[in-house]
């Protein structure tokens, strides 16, 4: 069974033009919405060939593949392919891009512009998690800059000039490191006496072993840049709580898992020598990111700052994973990028309902909010559950994972590092706890909260298919694991040839 | 003979008689209204264009003074779209202009001193060239006659040109005094790298930093540019610095080929100097025109970078980046010069809330800004990734990492105009503005070049076809 990849691209490419057409709000939104299933659809149609691909038995790297040329004296082509890894995020892409245009649903204000830039950005990660060229998956990393500081800049809240241009320029400085790291593998690549940006090449080639130290820290602190990487995690907070609800969805949802896609693909796949030897700085900073994340989100009063701040605790365990290097590990990290996209897409959305209705974000003014917003309130118990970790939920099968994986190895370090790791999830606990017991539940903090409307059908839509995933991660993970396994084994089989 | 001349010079000769024509629409401008001038001229630039296409011969002419190829062509029709944009956007301006037929002749004269210097196979050729492109440059800038800055402008522009043209003919008559010939296909079998050949060729090169401003010599730059009319502004940055910067790579590529370790420290030098001074006096900027005008330096610094990686690769890429900055820059000026025309504002406080009043316009400049800053989908992006390329392909990673670095710089300042453009709130933004016809196509034509140049290959591909 052969499928194109392209609509993944095109569906959105076109949404995105159909939207320049018409003018009232309502066209536009519906534009949107059907652009986004359509994009949804095609996403688990993708999901279930490329399984039908398998148990016929077909035992390729990437499915699905197409290569176009695009520069041919530079050698850069258009070279489109995917895998479990790849497959995985895709769908998470899909879904909280719909549960992020169903939860905009009554934006008004320059309607047209934001649903445009809002898929111009699931145009960028699409476009990014299928292709196989590093020239191609750049273009698309950076595809994501001008929607980013423009739906922070015009519909934020809060200081959103600050947090737009702080994001942006931190972002694209990890793509200015990326970029040093792509022009060093490219002129190290030879072919026949061409250099190639094709990763499948590439990885074929094993670099030289110089070449791979020289580079991989260019292209794993460039790609850690956006998945919050300590001690480059400071545009999170200040981006994610400053962006609109959707934009805020999406930036921690998908925009972080960019990173950690581009750390596993990139720099781990394509250096493999260098990964192990800088695993343990890795190792250790992702410590410090999931420790220090952990600690700075108690001290957090808003809710916006406290999913932030925790994302930043999170994310780390996505680069814990990749440090680590056991196969375990590395499922487990991928598993985290899937089940914190869908969780704090969740949570960053849910807060953005609260904050609609009440008008405030800060825990000391809430209170008792299930007795008024029972739906809202309770999608956010779930959020914060999965957050911490609990069995049946996404979060806990993610986290063991990565553990597991980091229990495998024998070394001191490691124990000690997981001991950690381990640890912070009680901090997490008592976060999670405290926003959710101040927030919704106990009395009614302010009495003009009674009169407040619960969720109306948009908003009950995206938190029911995001809850829904969740649940059947957590309750069921091995068709996700089963999706990841193919790939991950690949990398790691890599690491394992000396 | 006379048939090779005029195959071989028809771009040159069509110039030449438009200028002739329109010193005869001077004598009849009295009962010509304006508008109908500008119609005239603006189709006698279009059938300038549409001429220049179909040219395809190569050979030299005059003993070995003047050659031309396809390469050199393509080139000079790249500066014809540009002169051709610049025109078309200072419509509203020149509408109300006395001298605009003047205008037009003084800035082909230029442009026909660009062919010139294109073409020239000789150094001395490319000396009279030069003198030709800049001196009515300088009678250019003095066009808003009304206005004490522009003289200003004008008065600094002739003196640091006739400075720069000084030390350039130096160079040439040391490298004379060495080697005994300016033809540029003798010369580099007489180059041996010796000390005074190696202090002619600085000099050379610093005539040449001065006209693409590179730092240390870009300090005429910014006032210039400042006091300059905007069309004119927007012709010194985009056609007269792309016609030196296509002359620069080919002679560094060719003539100077011998002395390539020495000219590859000097471009590294020049390179990081003048896109970190050019970005961090471009930060500071108030008034848009100074602000683009450290931007342009800025870019150059990156051209320079890509031709510090002296291949086939480097140069396409070069002219390649050029094509897109003309793009790029034109739009952004055409926004300005229409804003400047109309209302008479030009600094960055009054395009707060541009976005309110002139959506399509806002879009146009943000998207110009983009392109300029190299952010995708826009053409920016893919001429900068490959200037980079080109550069990175001696393997000096120090310049690159640094470059790289600078272009978050960049989009710093590029950004603080788009965030005054649709975020900060104004009480009174520029009233909503009415674009005429011409400028309007002008911008279309920016736009579609923005944007497609980049996706689709043809450009790139047509330019590498021509260097093989």
């Amino acid at each position: 069974m052969e499928i194109s990849l392209l609509p993944l691209i095109l569906i959105p490419l076109f949404t995105v033009l159909a939207m320049l057409l018409p003018n009232s709000q309502k066209q536009i939104r519906t534009i949107a919405l059907l652009g986004s299933i359509a994009q949804l659809i095609f996403s688990i149609a993708l999901f279930y060939f490329y399984i039908v691909e398998r148990e016929a038995g077909n035992l390729a790297h990437f499915y699905f593949e197409n290569n176009i040329t695009w520069y041919a004296p530079l050698n850069i082509n258009f070279h489109i392919g995917v895998d479990g890894i790849s497959i995985a995020m895709i769908l998470l892409t899909a879904f909280v891009v719909l549960a992020g245009v169903l939860v905009s649903w009554n934006m008004e204000h320059r309607s047209k512009e934001f649903f445009f830039l809002l898929l111009l950005l699931s145009l960028g990660a699409y476009g990014f998690f299928i292709a196989l060229d590093l020239f191609t998956l750049f273009f698309f990393l950076e595809v994501a800059v001008i929607p980013k500081f423009l739906l922070i800049g015009i519909w934020g809240s809060g200081k959103k000039e600050y947090s737009a241009m702080k994001l942006v320029l931190m972002l694209m400085g990890g793509s200015a490191l990326v970029f040093v790291a792509f022009a060093g593998i490219y002129f190290d690549s030879n072919i026949n006496g061409t250099p190639t940006f094709d990763l499948v090449q590439i990885a074929s080639l094993n670099l030289p072993i110089a070449v791979q130290k020289l580079f991989f820290p260019f292209a794993f602190i460039g790609f850690g840049i956006f998945t919050a990487l300590f001690p480059f995690h400071t545009w999170v907070p200040d981006g994610h709580s400053s962006a609109p609800t959707a934009a805020s969805m999406f930036l921690a949802g998908i925009s972080m898992k960019l990173g950690g896609y581009g750390c596993l693909r990139v720099a781990t796949y394509l250096m493999p020598e260098a990964a192990k030897e800088y695993s343990t700085i890795i190792i250790v900073l992702a410590i410090i990111a999931i420790i220090y994340g952990a600690f700075a989100t108690m001290m957090q009063t808003d809710l916006k700052y406290i999913n932030a701040y925790s994302s930043v605790s999170h994310c780390g365990f996505v680069l814990l994973g990749i440090g680590i290097l056991t196969k375990t590990a590395i499922d487990g990290a991928v598993l985290q990028m899937v089940s914190h996209g869908l969780m704090t897409a969740l949570f960053f959305a849910v807060i953005g309902m609260i904050y609609d209705r009440t008008h405030s974000r800060q825990v000391a003014q809430l209170g008792g909010l299930l007795k008024v917003l029972p739906f809202i309130s309770t999608a956010f118990v779930i959020a914060g559950l999965c957050s911490l970790g609990l069995p049946g939920l996404s979060g806990f099968v993610a986290e063991v994972t990565v553990f597991v994986g980091a229990w495998e190895k024998v070394d001191l370090f490691y124990r000690i590092v997981t001991i950690l790791a381990c640890a912070s999830i009680v901090v997490t606990a008592v976060y999670i706890l405290r926003a959710t017991g101040s927030v919704i539940m106990g009395p009614l903090k302010n009495k003009e909260h009674a009169i407040l409307s619960d969720a109306s059908w948009n908003e009950r839509l995206a938190v029911i298919l995001l809850v829904t995933v969740i649940i059947a991660i957590g309750i069921s993970p091995f068709w996700l694991k089963d999706l990841l396994s193919p790939g991950t084994e690949i990398i790691i089989n890599k690491l394992l040839i000396k | 003979m006379l048939s090779d001349f005029l195959q071989l010079m028809l771009q040159e000769l069509l110039l030449t008689i438009i200028i002739f024509i329109l010193l005869f629409l001077k004598l009849s401008s009295k009962e010509l209204s304006k508008v109908n001038l500008l119609n005239i001229i603006n189709l006698l630039l279009l059938i300038n264009l549409i001429g220049g296409f179909f040219t395809t011969n190569s050979g030299t002419l005059f003993g070995d003074m003047f050659q031309t190829n396809d390469l050199l062509i393509f080139e000079k029709n790249i500066l014809n779209v540009g002169v051709l944009i610049i025109s078309l956007q200072s419509y509203d301006w020149l509408k109300t202009h006395k001298h605009l037929v003047e205008f037009y002749i003084l800035m082909l004269s230029t442009l026909l001193g660009m062919y010139f210097m294109l073409s020239s196979n000789n150094l001395l050729m490319f000396y009279l060239a030069l003198e030709l492109s800049t001196i009515p440059l300088a009678a250019l800038t003095n066009f808003d006659l009304e206005k004490r800055q522009s003289s200003e402008a004008a008065f600094k522009m002739i003196i640091s040109s006739a400075f720069s043209s000084t030390l350039l003919l130096f160079g040439i008559s040391l490298l004379y005094g060495t080697i005994g010939t300016l033809n540029f296909v003798e010369i580099p079998a007489a180059l041996n790298g010796s000390p005074l050949q190696l202090f002619s060729f600085i000099l050379l090169l610093t005539g040449f930093a001065f006209k693409i401003s590179a730092v240390p010599f870009h300090l005429w730059t910014a006032d210039v540019y400042e006091g300059a009319p905007v069309a004119v502004t927007s012709y010194l940055s985009v056609i007269s610095k792309g016609a030196v910067l296509f002359v620069f790579t080919s002679v560094l590529y060719t003539v100077f080929e011998p002395l390539s370790t020495s000219w590859y420290n000097m471009l590294f030098l020049l390179s990081i100097l003048t896109m970190i001074v050019g970005n961090l006096f471009a930060l500071r900027q108030q008034n848009m025109k100074r602000f683009l005008a450290f931007s342009s330096i800025a870019q150059v610094g990156f051209i320079l970078i890509g031709i510090s990686g002296q291949n086939i690769v480097s140069t396409a890429s070069v002219v390649f980046f050029i094509v897109i900055y003309l793009f790029s820059n034109l739009a952004a000026f055409g926004v300005l010069t229409i804003v400047s025309a109309q209302t008479g504002k030009e600094s960055m406080n009054d395009f707060n809330g541009f976005y309110k009043t002139n959506p399509t316009l806002s879009w146009v400049l943000a998207l110009a800004l983009f392109s300029l800053a190299g952010i995708p989908p826009t053409a920016g992006f893919f001429g900068k990734f490959f200037l980079l390329l080109a550069g990175a392909s001696k393997g000096n990673y120090l310049l690159i990492t640094i470059a790289a670095l600078n272009m978050v710089v960049a989009l710093f300042y590029y950004l603080r105009v788009i965030q005054a453009i649709f975020m900060t709130k104004n009480e009174k933004p520029i009233e909503k503005i009415k674009v005429h016809l011409f400028p309007k196509l002008a911008l279309l034509l920016c736009v579609i070049g923005i944007i497609c140049t980049g996706i689709f290959n043809t450009v790139y591909n047509y330019i590498f076809s021509l260097l093989k």
